[in-house]
């Protein structure tokens, strides 16, 4: 079966390029076959693969040689497949709801002009996105890197015809290459130390060359976090995120939920034996992914566009992720990006059915009472929001957070901090989830519906209900089962982790007492019910308070505060687009440019002068060709 | 029968050729245009005979036949020009097609 890893990105590729080619003159139907059939197949390839992969019963990674890239000067980056748990996981969910997120947009981009467009560009991010999470080496991982990239600027972008939304696409665009300049430079700085791309080379070359806390492991790990930070959306270049919302709903679902903003996770927890080295990196992911959690979620409590709201929360769980990057629970990041992606998913696909039906209405205050019109949209949507408010006992995304939340209780020393500041952002997130449920689906209707979204985007959102519910049971607390599933499937990556001292693991907290562990998690649900609680009085019982503290003047300007995410885009238009704005104006005069539009200035005189000789008049034509003649032949003559 | 001396003869492609320059730049009337550069043609033609016959070559018939077959070709182009000029313009005049600005 390992053979076989080579189409999981094939087959998207071959989609792209077919409706790339030809997508033109397919009819809608096909184009939709050709996108969704390559996803599916794709995605049953990754299955089947997986299935293998698990009853071989090895830990041993699959790997798959393609072809050597190039080989120049001691780099010979190859084109080759590596799966191996981590991996595994990514595939699956980037097929699997990748697949769904296609099928739902069969429905939602219906009446597109783009439509073939729309789907070419989904095939090729999810080809990309495999080629990131399956690659070898470093450099076709940043191969898929930048290919996801490129297809969120599409995608963000595609619907070109509204500047905003090509703005917000080279925002989104340029503050991630921020990013990827730092990951480029640590490429280089990796290629320049140890020597080789290869993950596998690399990492072990960086564990016996460089002891614990040496200065170039920190330099390595930070430079990647860079490049992690402006893909995941992390402070400080988490301000694209929420004005990526522009593009179409399944790609906020797919690309800014669900997978390409998780590629830092994966980054970081693939490179995680050169993250061990360093305890400074890793205090500095923990704390980025604590303050991201609790800015971004502080900011999702005021938003008024229901995709923004969710994009906040987005940026606010993967810190939940980066947390327990941290604090070294590897598992548990990957853990909560699993049943992230199912629930977000099915977040943002409710959303779009929403928004779909109140034909294009985005402000939650424009929604309302669609608890009746919409009920299976609303009971997905129920699903979903227990989910990210983890609900205890009952949603996937309670299992996740705790584990998050025990790993830093118990983790290395200053983990309490990060502890804390998970749970007061496990408390913000129960109040904006509540505040978004409240508002849109309870209370008066306010917006007729005008369209009933059809059983092809309905179907995707119950089969994401199903699974953002039930995957969150293989992987309990000791308290409640203790089963292990997952991470004793993960070990198979993170071994060097769980063997190594620095760092708890999920077995770790063996050894701490029962009590403790029911202690954070009676207080994780007890926030959660208290949250709910207090978004159902404020925006159910008594919508007049939270009405009262916006009308005051400090409250107005405080929630215009919150509403641009905290001011980030402020601080950066004073402090790097104006300055650069400036200089780029001063130079222009300079002598360099002087002399280009001199050469233009010269170029345009000299064509001045001789232009008035082209009358038309065909005699004036032959007399010049006479006295030419005349002149050629008295010069042939007198020579 | 004496030849004709090769000046007479290249005297009258000159002035022939003169004639018909001086009809190209000075007619307006696209048909007079046309006959103007038949007249310089021929003019051409009759110096590469008399060349010819100079120097006892027969290249010099040959080409005439040559620029025969060329006019002929020049000739159908040139009359097809003039008449959608005539169906554009309404007129002959070569100078109607004026449009350049310059």
């Amino acid at each position: 079966m390992a053979d076989l890893l080579w189409l999981i990105p094939a087959l998207p590729i071959a989609g792209y390029l077919i409706l790339a080619l030809f997508g033109s003159r397919l009819p809608r139907m096909s184009a939709a076959l050709v996108g969704c059939g390559a996803a599916g197949l794709s995605a049953g390839v990754t299955i089947a693969v997986g299935i293998a992969y698990l009853s071989s019963g090895t830990q041993e990674p699959w790997v798959q040689k393609l072809w050597t890239w190039w080989d120049v000067g001691g780099l010979s980056p190859e084109f080759t497949f590596y799966l191996d748990p981590l991996s595994l996981v990514f595939s699956f969910v980037i097929t699997f709801v990748g697949f769904l997120i296609h099928v739902y947009s069969i429905g939602y981009m219906r009446d597109d002009e783009g439509f073939s467009r729309f789907f070419s560009y989904l095939n090729l991010f999810v080809s990309s996105m495999l080629i990131l999470v399956l690659a070898d080496n470093l450099l076709l991982l940043y191969l898929g890197w930048e290919g996801v990239g490129l297809c969120s600027y599409l995608l963000i972008g595609f619907w070109y015809t509204d500047p905003a939304n090509g703005r917000a696409a080279r925002k989104a665009f340029i503050v991630t290459r921020v990013g990827d300049t730092a990951m480029a430079v640590g490429l280089f700085f990796l290629f320049w130390h140890l020597g080789t791309l290869q993950l596998q080379e690399m990492l072990g070359a960086a564990v016996h060359t460089w002891p614990v806390g040496s200065a170039l492991a920190t330099t390595a790990a930070l430079l990647l976090l860079g490049g992690a930070m402006g893909k995941s959306a992390q402070l400080p270049l988490q301000t694209w995120l929420p004005d990526a919302m522009a593009g179409p709903t399944p790609v906020s679902a797919l690309i800014h939920a669900a997978t390409m903003v998780t590629a830092g996770v994966y980054l970081i927890a693939r490179t995680h034996p050169l993250f061990s080295l360093s305890p400074t990196a890793m205090t500095v992911v923990g704390v980025i992914g604590a303050l991201t959690l609790l800015i971004s979620g502080f900011s999702a409590l005021v938003q008024r566009d229901i995709k923004r709201v969710l994009a906040y929360s987005t940026i606010s769980q993967i810190g939940y992720m980066f947390l327990a990057l941290g604090v070294g629970a590897y598992s548990a990041a990957i853990f909560h990006f699993m049943t992230h992606a199912f629930f977000k998913a099915l977040l943002f696909l409710g959303a779009g059915a929403v928004i779909v039906a109140l034909h294009h209405e985005q402000d939650i205050f424009k929604m309302g009472g669609l608890r009746r019109v919409l009920p299976t949209i609303f009971w997905t949507f129920v699903v979903g929001s227990a989910s990210l408010a983890a609900l205890p006992l009952v949603s996937s995304g309670f299992f996740s957070k705790d584990a998050i939340l025990w790993e830093a209780f118990i983790g290395p020393p200053g983990g309490r901090w990060l502890f804390a500041a998970g749970l007061i952002g496990a408390a913000f997130t129960a109040v904006y989830t509540g505040r978004l449920l409240f508002i849109v689906f309870f209370g008066e209707e306010r917006t007729r519906v005008s369209h009933r979204p059809g059983a092809v985007m309905l179907v995707p959102l119950v089969i994401l209900a199903i699974l953002a519910t039930v995957s969150g049971f293989i992987e309990t607390p000791q308290t409640l089962g203790g089963i292990t599933l997952f991470s004793d499937f993960m070990a198979g990556t993170f071994q060097s982790a769980a063997h190594g001292a620095a760092h708890g693991d999920a077995h770790a907290g063996a050894h701490h007492s029962h009590t403790a562990e029911i202690l954070v998690q009676a207080a994780a649900a007890l926030i959660c019910f208290a949250g709910l609680g207090l978004a159902a009085w404020l925006f159910r019982k008594r919508p007049d308070i939270p009405a009262a503290m916006t009308r005051s003047s400090g409250g107005a300007a405080f929630q215009g505060f919150l509403m641009d995410g905290c001011g980030f885009d402020w601080v950066y238009e004073r402090v790097l687009l104006r300055p650069y704005g400036w200089i780029a104006n001063v130079s222009k005069p300079d002598w360099i440019d002087r002399l280009y539009t001199g050469l233009a200035l010269l170029a345009t005189g000299l064509h001045r002068l001789v232009s008035p000789t082209q009358t038309g008049t065909m005699r004036t034509y032959a007399i010049g060709i006479v006295i030419g003649a005349v002149v050629a032949l008295a010069i042939m003559v007198m020579r | 029968m004496t030849p004709v001396p090769m000046e007479h003869g290249l005297l009258l492609a000159a002035g022939l050729f003169l004639i018909g320059l001086v009809g190209v730049l000075i007619r307006r009337n696209i048909i007079f245009m046309l006959m103007s550069v038949e007249i310089m043609l021929n003019a051409t033609g009759l110096a590469f005979v008399v060349a010819g016959s100079r120097w006892g070559e027969a290249d010099g018939q040959v080409m005439f036949i040559m620029i025969l077959a060329m006019s002929a070709a020049e000739v159908s182009v040139g009359l097809a020009l003039a008449l959608r000029l005539y169906h554009r313009f309404r007129t002959l005049d070569a100078d109607a097609a004026k449009l350049m600005r310059g």
